[in-house]
């Protein structure tokens, strides 16, 4: 048995989650939005990872960006970490692709913003 | 130099309404005291900006992107590096630049865009000594994700606001341990969604109806005290805990940033701490209009966008004379309302877009708008919260000729 907090909207409700010989039931919400959250929070949590890549040639060290689809839950460190050594150099246009496929997730990782080369 | 339409600020709010400005006139001037444009949204690579306007989440420097290109290829004179030193009720602009030095602007019509600042530590009155590693969310915030700096290893956060509780996630993703949240309240400041996405995915407490206390430390921040608080925010004595950290970060709080605008008279509303507006963004002195964090704090850039649309486009029109002024009538806060803005409406010649904030958390509700003792308009809410703005639209022919408009939310 699970419990979680909706975030669909701001009424937050509780909601528990028990798992029967495969079915999934969950109880607590208010709306249907809340049992498809609690169904995917359960099955395949994911989450959007915004974060920083070092750029050089730019008027600032750090170019942000971020994960074009939600990545698994549990793969959010190992994608920090492969981030943490990427070097961009300017210019970077917004939507430009980083790092491609991370951790062989499926996903890529975005650029956040254009960086002009100065 | 003169200009129809002068712009201070070119965050979310001045972009958007020098934008709209320069839809309907010719000469827009745009004028940011930092080297780049966009204000704080560069910092904020988070996402959940843009759902109302752009109908996905974005990131904030994507939302801000949408608006520096846009500007960028537009008519607007835009001016970095330039801070506004004064502002007369005559609209003339004083100014500063590396490139003209000190110079002025006569404009017919001026939109104040300046945004907000955060609370400090003077504000809240923390006492102790002053070592280094005492930093405002926002000023960890830019270290960070701009400067690419870390400001410390071990932090204790104050304040369970959004800012307070995206820095607690940012500084775990980067590899610094989050001692905890404390929070005067006792209930979290920011979004459910922040809550559990922020603190309860990385493990962090969050203690509510506690405060920092004392900080311990000569050089850098060795721990800070905290302890439990009554029912009047105070302190019990025997609850205080040492907690060694060497980051305290303060997410304490914004405050519009109207020293401008004092400087030309403005009346300050005292619950929004910015100008009063009516439905077209216009201040109490003729052909100052404001819009943004400068007249009241938001929760949603979405907001800061279409309100700031408004008030460029009623600058515009005062600029070439086509705005229509009419008799005020008073928007006053009824029952479990702290603050509306706009506080007056005249003209009344578009939908009025309101937005208020309760006092109190309440459920099952009806936000009622009277006018003169009628029902103007109703709408029902589910739930509604202090840290939540309630937005509302009147449709303009039921607002026409009212001398008095109050606000409330009661039970539905």
């Amino acid at each position: 048995m699970d419990n979680i907090i909706c975030i669909e909207c701001p009424l937050g409700c509780d909601m528990t989650v028990e798992q029967h010989e495969g079915e999934i039931v969950v109880t607590g919400n208010t709306c249907p939005r809340g049992e498809q959250y609690a169904r995917q929070e359960t099955v395949d949590p994911r989450r959007v990872l915004t974060t920083t890549v070092f750029i050089d040639g730019a008027t600032h060290p750090m170019l942000p960006v971020k994960s074009a689809q939600p990545l698994p839950k549990d793969r959010l460190d190992a994608c920090l970490r492969t981030l943490a050594a990427v070097h961009m150099k300017a210019p970077v246009a917004c939507g430009d692709v980083v790092c491609s496929d991370i951790c062989g997730t499926a996903v890529d990782i975005v650029a956040t913003r254009t960086m002009e080369a100065v | 130099m003169q200009a129809d339409v002068a712009v201070i600020g070119a965050g979310p709010a001045g972009l958007a309404a020098a934008l709209e400005a320069a839809e309907h006139t010719d000469d827009v001037v745009l004028l940011e005291r930092d080297g780049e444009l966009g204000g704080i949204l560069p910092q904020c690579i988070h996402h959940g900006f843009g759902t109302f306007v752009f109908g996905d989440m974005l990131t904030g420097p994507e939302y801000a992107q949408q608006y520096v290109d846009r500007v960028t290829a537009s008519d607007v004179t835009v001016m970095t590096d330039t801070m506004v030193l004064d502002l007369a009720a005559d609209r003339a602009i004083t100014a500063v630049n590396p490139r003209r030095g000190v110079f002025t602007i006569q404009a017919q019509a001026v939109v104040l865009a300046m945004g907000c600042r955060e609370r400090t530590r003077n504000q809240i009155r923390l006492p102790g000594p002053r070592p280094a590693g005492i930093y405002t969310a926002g000023t960890a915030q830019r270290l960070i994700n701009i400067e690419g700096v870390m400001p410390g290893s071990s932090a204790v956060i104050l304040g369970s606001g959004d800012v307070g509780l995206i820095m607690a996630r940012r500084l775990t993703w980067e590899g610094a341990t989050v001692e905890g949240v404390y929070e005067i309240m006792p209930r979290p400041g920011g979004l459910t969604r922040n809550v559990v996405q922020c603190l309860h995915d990385h493990d962090i407490p969050l203690h509510l109806g506690y405060t920092v206390t004392d900080i311990t430390g000569s050089r850098r921040v060795e721990a800070v005290t905290v302890a439990r608080v009554d029912g009047d925010k105070q302190p019990l004595p025997g609850t205080e805990r040492e907690i060694p950290c060497d980051t305290l970060i303060l997410a304490v709080g914004l405050i519009p940033e109207n020293e401008l605008s004092r400087d030309a008279d403005i009346t300050l509303d005292p619950a929004t701490g910015g100008p009063t507006v009516d439905e077209h963004m216009e201040t109490s002195q003729e052909g100052i209009f404001a819009c943004g964090n400068v007249v009241h704090v938001h929760d949603v850039v979405d907001d800061v966008t279409i309100a700031s649309q408004t008030a460029g486009r009623s600058a515009a029109r005062a600029a070439t004379g086509d705005l229509q002024r009419g008799q005020m009538a008073q928007v006053a806060p009824g029952h479990n309302v702290s603050y509306v803005v706009p506080q007056h409406v005249s003209a009344a010649d578009h939908d009025v877009r309101f937005y208020l904030r309760v006092r109190e958390e309440q459920r099952n509700v009806v936000v009622a708008v009277t006018g003169d003792g009628d029902t103007l308009h109703e709408e029902r809410q589910r739930i509604v919260r202090p840290p939540e703005m309630v937005t509302l639209t009147v449709p303009a022919e039921r607002l026409k000729g009212k001398k008095h408009i109050e606000i409330e939310v009661h039970n539905g």
